[in-house]
């Protein structure tokens, strides 16, 4: 395979500009753009904004005692809800598999497609995207936005400030309220919040995210992106000259230049250097320097590009989605490739099919019933004063199903062996009945005895819970300590 | 650095810090200023932490540290927190003083909270004789089995608890004394290992027939007065019954001679003197569910 070298195109570097330990942030206007990704980015918008909204109200019936809300992390009783799924405390690792496939998942479409996930999915650039709507119907598009901060203050000024701080903190409180819904019922809470009713920890997230919005979505924003996230420093490591990435096409607009109406585009390239996709820029770079640290690949340079192609009658796409090598290959003559399957991304698809199909098969077949015992250490058996030898036991019965049980427990294994569960009298015909409440974990204190003759050392015995209704087994084999070898 | 020696990177255009590493070099990008406001606020924030909260240590000639304005103590606040523990549990403390103890067994909420506080006592006043659990050892009887000396019911041992076993200074307490037949010269040695023989026989072990028939006799007159004609024991005396498989003083021939030569007469203090009468009675509630209980 033949060699590329890849080049960035470069206008000669500017003047150093006077040093200086420290730098001013550069206030940023991004220009509206209208197009294809402009309508992908409003749409993902109002979509991803809608789930998190909506979703805690959705409901989910669950039975009596048990939370209806459909999604719902209550720290409270120990319990995950999500649909018709619950999860224990001690099964956390549902969780941990959820964030390895997220961050598969990031590497995937990072490795495929660039940094989709900056530029449509990530609450940062959703939020700033909201939020510069906002300061758009107070203050205008870019070049209005740009005549107001330049002018002093006034009463139109005022206003329009005032305003776009009131909706922009509306916005942040109403995000910081809709966390805390995903933790507690949303009916109960919206509720009680309003009466000062709700628990302390409520109001100190809804607090803490109406703040971090309004400063992050509002003030910081590509801030966030550019020093604060360790994401774009990440992604450098995943993305690869095959990934599709957001690509100013330098072999079809170099050489740039303005261009007259009339004029022949021969000997020169497709860039007319109208700035238009430095204008709608929302991180303030210019793509046409090539890949940066900052991009978001939000892919408004392209609407941008493509509106001013149309204009001058030249094909669209000279910014475009585009990978490195086939730009490259291109310049060089040569024909372009684009391999979407590649080392990388077929061992990151992989790892994700592997580690979804594990976490199916370990909901699918996880049981609804467990049995834990317990054996005291201390003492670790007991002489009785006939000479027997007796052993203490903790059971605990975990019921995750939404229905009550009722299990018969018998113990065998050792000859003359005797069960006993305190506070529990045998029936009549000589079953022990314990009962388990539902969605709840149910604790039994039970003696087995043992008589001297068939005692001796560590022997086994397995207690056999039946549900009485369903007639579902559970065996537990477990040790019977007793004098001697 | 001086004007002329300024080296700007050529692709970046930023001018470098001079500093390199196997041809890296630094560049010179400034830092966000109001990463550098934060900072400063940072310092701004340390300063009137230092005012409200405790943050000098003592030094020579001041004696303490600075309290600080907010009177900030993570000891008092320990304090607070064990106090206000304490009301929250004095209603259920109040219940465990008016309920009997059979109502303490049968009340569910009652009974869970007298075992949490009885489990906690147990580890923190009886656990060092008695062991984990009450799994006993040699010299102090084991709790978890079936066999009590003085008394095995919730009120027996609610007064054992009190009283304390040989503890002189109370007058009520649970009292006998065993005479040391060897080292009192009662009992010659021979009759002593004759007595030991039948004792052991007592459980069903095989010994000297012979002597254990004569040891018979003595054991009916010195004995059978505490520990009954057929040494099945009186609780009356705390008298252990000496026909099962259970010995306190361990169960070998030697052990129990020495039990009869010395005579064994343990002491347990009166926790009534050092233990509240909730935290008795939630004791007497644990020590009876640990397996013995009659």
């Amino acid at each position: 395979m033949s060699r590329v070298t890849l080049i960035t195109p470069k206008s000669p570097p500017p003047a150093p500009p006077p040093q200086d330990l420290y730098a001013k942030r550069k206030q940023i206007y991004p220009k509206l753009a209208h197009g294809k990704f402009r309508t992908v980015k409003w749409a993902a918008m109002v979509g991803m904004l809608g789930i998190y909204y909506l979703v805690p109200w959705l409901r989910w019936d669950r039975g009596t005692g048990v939370p209806d809300q459909a999604v719902l992390a209550d720290f409270g009783g120990e319990r995950f809800f999500f649909f018709g799924i619950e999860i224990w405390p001690q099964e956390a690792y549902y969780l941990a598999g959820l964030m390895i496939l997220a961050a598969l998942g990031l590497f995937l479409v990072t490795s495929l497609f660039g940094r989709v996930w900056c530029g449509y999915a990530c609450p940062q650039t959703v939020w700033t995207d909201l939020y510069i709507w906002v300061e758009r119907a107070f203050e205008g598009d870019r070049a209005a936005r740009m005549r107001l901060d330049a002018k002093p203050m006034s009463f139109n000024k005022a206003w329009r400030k005032v305003g776009k701080h009131a909706v922009w903190l509306l916005i942040a409180f109403v995000t910081g309220g809709a966390f805390i819904l995903y933790f507690h019922d949303a009916q109960m809470i919206a509720q009680t919040f309003f009466i000062g009713e709700a628990p302390l920890s409520a109001y100190w997230f809804a607090a803490i995210l109406t703040f971090t919005t309004y400063v992050l979505a509002g003030t910081m924003r590509e801030q966030v992106c550019t020093y604060l996230c360790p994401w774009p420093r990440i992604q450098a490591a995943l993305t690869d000259e095959h990934a599709l990435n957001v690509t100013y096409r330098y072999d079809r607009g170099e050489p740039r230049g303005p261009h007259r109406k009339g004029e022949s585009w021969e000997g020169r390239g497709d860039c007319i250097d109208c700035k238009q996709c430095v204008q709608v820029c929302p991180v303030g770079i210019d793509i046409r320097d090539g890949a940066q640290l900052e991009c978001i690949h939000c892919a408004l340079c392209i609407d941008a590009c493509d509106d001013m192609m149309k204009k001058v009658d030249r094909p669209t796409g000279l910014i475009a989605y585009d990978t490195d090598i086939a730009v490259a290959r291109r310049a060089a003559g040569m024909p372009t490739q684009y391999r979407l399957i590649r080392a990388r991304t077929v061992l990151y698809g992989a790892l994700m099919v592997a580690i979804a199909a594990l976490m199916a098969w370990g909901l699918l077949n996880r049981g609804t019933f467990e049995v834990n015992v317990l054996k005291d250490r201390s003492p670790p058996y007991v002489r009785l004063s006939d000479g027997d030898i007796r052993n203490g036991y903790t059971l605990k019965l975990v019921n995750k199903s939404g229905e009550a049980r009722e299990m018969t427990l018998e113990a065998n294994g050792i000859d003359g062996l005797e069960l006993d569960v305190i506070g529990l009298e045998a029936t009549e015909a000589g079953r022990m009945l314990l009962p388990v409440a539902a969605h709840g974990v149910d604790r039994y204190r039970i003696f087995v005895t043992v008589p001297k003759e068939t005692a001796g050392g560590r022997d086994h015995f397995t207690l056999l819970l039946q549900d009485t209704a369903t007639g579902e087994l559970h065996g537990n084999r477990t040790s019977f300590m007793a004098p001697g070898d | 650095m001086s004007e002329h020696d300024k080296d700007i990177d050529q692709p970046t255009g930023v001018e470098t810090t001079g500093h390199e590493w196997d041809g890296i070099k630094e560049l010179n990008n400034p830092l966000p200023r109001w990463w550098l406001y934060i900072w400063y606020a940072t310092i701004a924030f340390s300063i009137g932490y230092m005012v409200v909260m405790p943050a000098i240590p003592a030094l020579p000639g001041m004696g303490t540290n600075t309290r600080g304005l907010a009177g900030q103590s993570d000891r008092m606040a320990v304090a607070e927190q064990v106090e206000s523990l304490r009301t929250q549990r004095s209603a259920s403390g109040a219940a465990l003083l008016t309920a009997s103890l059979e109502e303490i067994e049968t009340d569910r909420e009652l009974q869970q909270f007298a075992m949490a506080s009885g489990e906690s006592a147990f580890g923190d006043n009886c656990a060092t004789c008695h062991g984990a659990g009450g799994r006993g050892a040699k010299g102090y009887p084991t709790l978890a089995d079936d066999a009590w000396l003085w008394s095995g019911t919730l009120e027996g041992i609610q007064y054992t608890l009190q009283h304390g076993i040989r503890h002189e200074e109370d007058p009520e307490t649970r009292f006998s004394l065993m005479p040391a037949f060897g080292r009192d010269r009662l009992l010659e040695r021979q009759q002593i290992d004759d007595v030991v023989n039948h004792v052991l026989s007592l459980s069903g072990r095989e010994v000297d027939e012979a002597a254990s028939s004569r040891g018979a006799d003595i054991f009916a007159a010195q004995c059978a007065s505490c520990h009954g004609e057929d040494g099945a024991g009186d609780r009356t005396f705390g008298a252990p019954n000496l026909t099962d498989d259970i010995w306190v003083f361990g169960s070998e021939y030697r052990d129990v001679y020495n039990s009869v030569y010395d005579a064994r007469n343990a002491h347990m203090p009166a926790w009534g003197e050092r233990l509240d009468e909730a935290t008795i009675k939630s004791l007497a509630v644990y020590v009876h569910s640990l397996g013995g209980g009659e």
